[in-house]
């Protein structure tokens, strides 16, 4: 083992690791912003602007990330128009055009989860609000959003991790994340394993620290849910399982 | 305003595709009145209900609660809807409705159920609201629950947390749309001693029910629905006794078949 070797590839990679966590951060900050714009489109109610919510996260979700990207970085500058425009400050930088897309692919992800959320709120809490006087945004706020973002919660941690990973995808607009850098490293020195090895750690031990962030959030929003008696779910031992004593016929 | 009923209903109609399950129902209550509606399922006693809140818009007719009238105005394509929904919500804050499956909010603790309203939709200062909310716990017995979640709780002990729940908000008139279906027969008896309590203490309130023990024993009214219509109005001696409805007798006799 090269241990000198190892030490120095991790550090160069650990170097540009605020690099991929800035990515990372502002996806899920900008998607998670138009998400519930769309989510809120999708259940409006107005067919138009719900069909063209649909349609947007129909597009985001039904094509690849990466031709997302390239379409945004490569594919839009052959234009004129486009390089005369207003966004073409945004769209000429390698980092805010990585930034762009992957924010404009998961916000097509966390609206439908947001969606889902919405839409398994129960009814009687949203009546029993209505019953005590709220309306529009007093019972969105205290009702509504506050049970639909416990539904959504454990989906939205999934999309949270994978666009973690996602930004890898960013090196091949030329942003030199973790994952561009143990390209470049590898292209000097040809060691493939040990580097890939090492850019590999470093995403599980930030997806290992998100994961446990995110469950804690869980744990401490859903104290509702803990220590309630068990539903029987089937194979489930009933709480009496172990019970041997036979039960008391019911009197009739 | 003391001459005005508590809560007074004129000519109630609501069809739902096509079907009319209310034919015109009117209903006065006065202060102090322990109605209730009673009647087959399907007759429309739950919708009558909940069109008193407006959680069900009735197609004609008013409601008016301690003298102001919601006001309606007429909607496309016929019937009509609420002309001003911050008047619903006041009208609706000062109507405690309690719910057959009990409806309580379960991402809150049973204290901070209480409080929403006060809280949030009155305004009014948190520290009071939670004093009151104990004495009320206090009252229905459940004053130990105060931080469990409504999931933890038994059947009835979610129902006495939703009727402490409405009785929070101060209510003029209290509405219980069968207060006791949903719940296993030996936590009925703790429900209905809440119910009978409330009465004794002179609160207005309409109950839906099918428990002909507390219609006969603590109300001091009885109103019988059939197909959309007032078939029996009367005190309970008047309707049980010496109902003229034969439709009455029948479902009265059908119950203890």
């Amino acid at each position: 083992m090269d241990f000198a070797f190892l030490a120095d590839t991790m550090g160069q990679l650990l170097a540009v690791t605020p690099l991929t966590i800035e990515l990372w951060f502002l996806c899920i900050l900008i998607g998670g912003i138009l998400a519930v714009f769309i989510a809120w489109g999708r259940v409006s109610g107005v067919p138009v602007v719900s069909q063209l919510c649909a349609a947007y996260v129909f597009v985001f979700r039904g094509s690849p990330l990466l031709i997302q990207m390239f379409l945004l970085y490569y594919g839009v500058a052959q234009f004129a128009e486009v390089r005369h425009s207003f966004f073409w400050p945004v769209l000429r930088d390698n980092f805010s055009c990585a930034v762009l897309s992957l924010a404009l692919c998961t916000g097509g992800y966390t609206a439908e989860i947001w969606r889902g959320g919405l839409q398994a709120v129960p009814a009687r809490e949203i009546e029993a609000g209505r019953a005590i006087g709220m309306s529009g945004f007093t019972l969105f706020r205290r009702i509504i959003a506050p049970i639909a973002l416990r539904q959504a919660l454990p989906a939205y941690s999934t999309e949270i991790v994978l666009m973690m990973k996602s930004t890898s995808l960013a090196s091949l607009v030329t942003v030199w994340e973790v994952t561009g850098v143990a390209q470049r490293i590898i292209s000097h020195t040809y060691r493939t394993f040990e580097v890939f090895i090492c850019a590999g750690l470093i995403y599980l031990v930030l997806n290992f620290l998100i994961i446990r962030a995110l469950r804690a959030v869980e744990h401490y929003v859903s104290p509702h849910l803990r220590d309630r008696p068990r539903p029987l779910l089937p194979g489930a031992p009933p709480a009496h399982a172990a019970s041997p004593i036979a039960l008391p016929e019911v009197p009739r | 305003m003391t001459d005005s009923p508590a809560l007074s209903v004129r000519g109630i109609h609501k069809a739902f595709a096509g079907l009319e399950v209310l034919k015109g129902i009117s209903l006065d209550a006065h202060e102090g009145d322990v109605i209730s509606i009673l009647g087959a399922s399907g007759s429309g006693k739950s919708t009558f209900l909940r069109c008193i809140n407006m959680l069900e818009i009735p197609d004609a007719g008013e409601v008016t609660v301690a003298g102001e009238t919601i006001a309606m105005k007429p909607k496309r394509g016929g019937g009509q809807e609420p002309a001003n929904q911050k008047q619903v919500d006041r009208i609706r804050s000062e109507l405690g409705m309690v719910f057959q499956n009990f409806n309580l909010w379960s991402h809150m603790t049973i204290l901070q159920n209480l409080i929403e309203g006060p809280v949030h939709v009155l305004h009014r200062p948190k520290a009071e609201c939670v004093a009151e909310a104990e004495a009320l716990l206090e009252k229905v017995g459940i004053v130990d629950k105060r931080n469990a979640y409504p999931a933890h709780l038994s059947g009835g002990q979610q129902q006495r947390a939703a009727i402490a729940r409405a009785l929070a908000m101060q209510p003029k008139v209290m509405l219980f749309d069968e207060p006791t279906s949903a719940l296993d027969p030996e936590l009925v008896g703790e429900v209905l001693r809440v119910l009978r309590a409330l009465a004794e203490e002179g609160r207005t309130m309409l109950v839906v029910t099918h428990e002909m023990g507390f219609a006969r024993n603590v109300s001091n009214r009885v109103v019988f629905l059939h197909q959309g219509v007032v078939e029996a109005d009367g005190t309970p001696d008047e309707v049980f006794a010496d109902s003229k409805s034969e439709r009455f007798r029948q479902f009265v006799s059908g119950l203890h078949a």
